[in-house]
């Protein structure tokens, strides 16, 4: 008699009381409540939506938003690799100390890193005073944004490219330079391309973060409507006047941009295990 | 012996030989250098200036924050909302690590993906989507709020419900890939030995994944401590009732109570150098025994 098996036997027990409470909680606390906001949008008709997306402030917002957690991503994709490669190939007093630190930013609460950063790069603060005289205003500009994004966005890609130089093959190297090819040669042409994959996972990752980060931004942007003001900090504002309406339309573009960037993620994972047998 | 006959010593050579794959001296210092700056401006700065401006107009100062009422519901809110969101993600986790790694069944590894779906949302969505799911003008907010008397949100058990949101992939996402690396074996071994469901979880099951639990438990009790987005849109921050510490931090920073803000803010600070601390000592310690792969959290 064939029956259907939904999963393959095992003599192991507990699969469906484990299996329904992950199912059932996942429903209760992520599915159903994310659902809703796509119900709340939908209640909108293109008419009363159309407006939401394509005022200035709305408009504003979402190119500082993505613009500033490009930025942001890029910037950490750079220092990411370089500091991942520190870590992995140097020996010097204190590298364990500065791995640990890497994680700062996922362990600080946000609010706290937010008033810090905010009270350094004001123009009396330790850094904003040394540029003040030259006019040069960090925060409370696009600028002081996007240094509160690449402080929160720093660890991703340092944390995605580590292990794969950590299981990056010496013989490689070993051949590549036997070959003929000088250092630089060797790091751009060969380990750069296999470093790649991780570098755009953790890239992908600093962004998203980025876009719907909050907390750490709210302090040092100075949240002037179409200069400074976030995307988040507009859904704020919007369920501040009790307009739930707008803010769902603005959430579900978000998080229509937020599943893009994890689609792409997926993609990247899948196209580099093929690739190269490592992500 | 043989070795030595056969290559002589030339400390000359020696000395002028580079490795092929290492970089230049100069390089290399230069680049560690670089390194310590960014992380110096970036990272360490930050944290120092917590403590300094916690500290600048001295100890008494620094101490009054917690005499105040505020803060001290603000401090008692946050345990208590740990207190709830960790062990519930930890009861999710491990029951979503059993049946994924345990066992094969279609749809596992889109199961995984939406597990990680909370780290792609931004906070404040997090907030939003149980403000219209539960708000007092929704039908399920409504009728808890008329049948029962229970206020969602703009209360504590939002700020609970948020906390959980955010901090849900923690655990399982710690214990599903080293369960999985683990396999079957032992669990089958002590079963067909004998013992249930309950024993083998109980006793093979938990010890071999008790450090990446702690781990897990770790990373979550930080950010549910921490969190700060998601709970300023569902708290409304009543004073002394809704507000959790990195809300309380806020509104004395508002209010330009800066030494307050600060000193509130240090212990937060403090709480993150902890959690950093024995992170580093459970992967340096206990590597073999936790996942392995990237941490991106």
């Amino acid at each position: 008699m064939a029956t259907f098996r939904f999963r393959e036997p095992s003599i192991i027990p507990g699969f469906r009381l484990t299996f329904g409470f992950t199912i059932f909680y996942l429903m209760v606390i992520v599915i159903i409540p994310i659902a809703g906001l796509f119900l709340k949008t939908f209640e909108l008709d293109w008419q009363a939506f159309y407006p939401i997306i394509s005022g200035p402030r709305f408009l504003a917002a979402l190119k500082l938003s993505f613009g500033a957690s490009l930025l942001a991503a890029m910037f950490n994709a750079v220092i990411g690799v370089l500091v991942a490669w520190v870590l992995v190939r140097y020996e010097f007093p204190g590298r364990r100390a500065l791995d640990a630190m890497v994680d700062l930013p996922f362990a600080l609460p946000t609010a706290v890193a937010g008033i810090s950063l905010a009270s350094i790069y004001s123009p009396n603060g330790w850094i904003g005073s040394l540029f003040a005289p030259f006019g040069i205003k960090i925060a409370y500009t696009p600028l002081g944004i996007w240094i509160a994004l690449v402080f929160i966005g720093l660890p991703f890609v340092v944390r995605s490219v580590q292990p794969v130089l950590q299981d990056f093959s010496k013989e490689i190297e070993e051949a590549s330079a036997t070959l003929g090819a000088s250092r630089p040669q060797t790091i751009s042409r060969v380990m750069l391309p296999a470093l790649l994959p991780a570098i755009l996972t953790g890239f992908s990752l600093a962004f998203a973060r980025a876009v719907g980060e909050y907390g750490s931004v709210i302090f040092i942007a100075g949240n002037l409507p179409r200069q400074t003001e976030i995307l988040p900090l507009l859904i704020v504002f919007r369920l501040e006047e009790f307009n739930y309406a707008a803010a769902a339309a603005i959430a579900a573009v978000m998080l229509v941009a937020s599943f893009i960037i994890l689609l792409a993620i997926n993609l990247i994972q899948v196209w580099s295990q093929r690739r190269f047998g490592n992500g | 012996m043989a070795d030595a006959a056969l290559h002589p010593a030339r400390p000359e050579a020696a000395s002028a030989f580079r490795s092929p794959v290492t970089e230049p001296l100069g390089f290399r210092v230069f680049a560690i250098g670089v390194t310590v700056l960014l992380m110096a401006l970036f990272l360490l700065l930050p944290l120092a200036a917590v403590f300094v401006e916690a500290f600048r107009f001295g100890l008494d100062k620094y101490l009054e924050v917690f005499k105040n009422p505020d803060a001290i519901g603000a401090i008692k809110l946050t345990l208590l909302v740990a207190a709830i969101a960790v062990p519930c993600n930890l009861i999710f986790g491990i029951a979503a690590a059993w049946s994924i790694a345990k066992y094969r069944f279609p749809g596992r590894a889109f199961l995984i993906s939406l597990i990680d779906l909370p780290f792609s949302v931004s906070p404040v969505v997090a907030g939003l989507v149980y403000i219209l799911l539960l708000g007092s003008n929704s039908a399920i907010g409504s009728w808890l709020l008329q049948d029962f008397g229970i206020r969602v949100i703009f209360a504590v058990p939002g700020v609970v419900l948020a906390t959980i949101f955010v901090t849900f992939p923690f655990i399982a996402r710690e214990l599903i890939p080293l369960m999985e690396d683990q396999g079957n074996g032992d669990e089958e071994a002590a079963i067909s030995l004998g013992a249930s469901g309950w024993q083998a979880f109980w006793y093979v099951t938990l010890p071999n994944v008790k450090w990446a639990l702690l781990y897990g438990v770790l990373l979550c009790n930080a950010r549910a401590m921490g969190e700060f987005g998601a709970v300023a849109v569902l708290s409304g921050k009543l004073r002394g009732e809704t507000v959790t510490m990195p809300l309380q931090v806020e509104l004395f920073y508002n209010e330009y109570m800066t030494v307050a803000a600060f000193s509130l803010a240090s212990v937060l600070a403090g709480l993150a150098l902890v959690t950093l601390v024995v992170k580093s000592w459970l992967e340096w310690r206990y590597a073999d025994q936790l996942a392995t792969g990237a941490r991106t959290h």
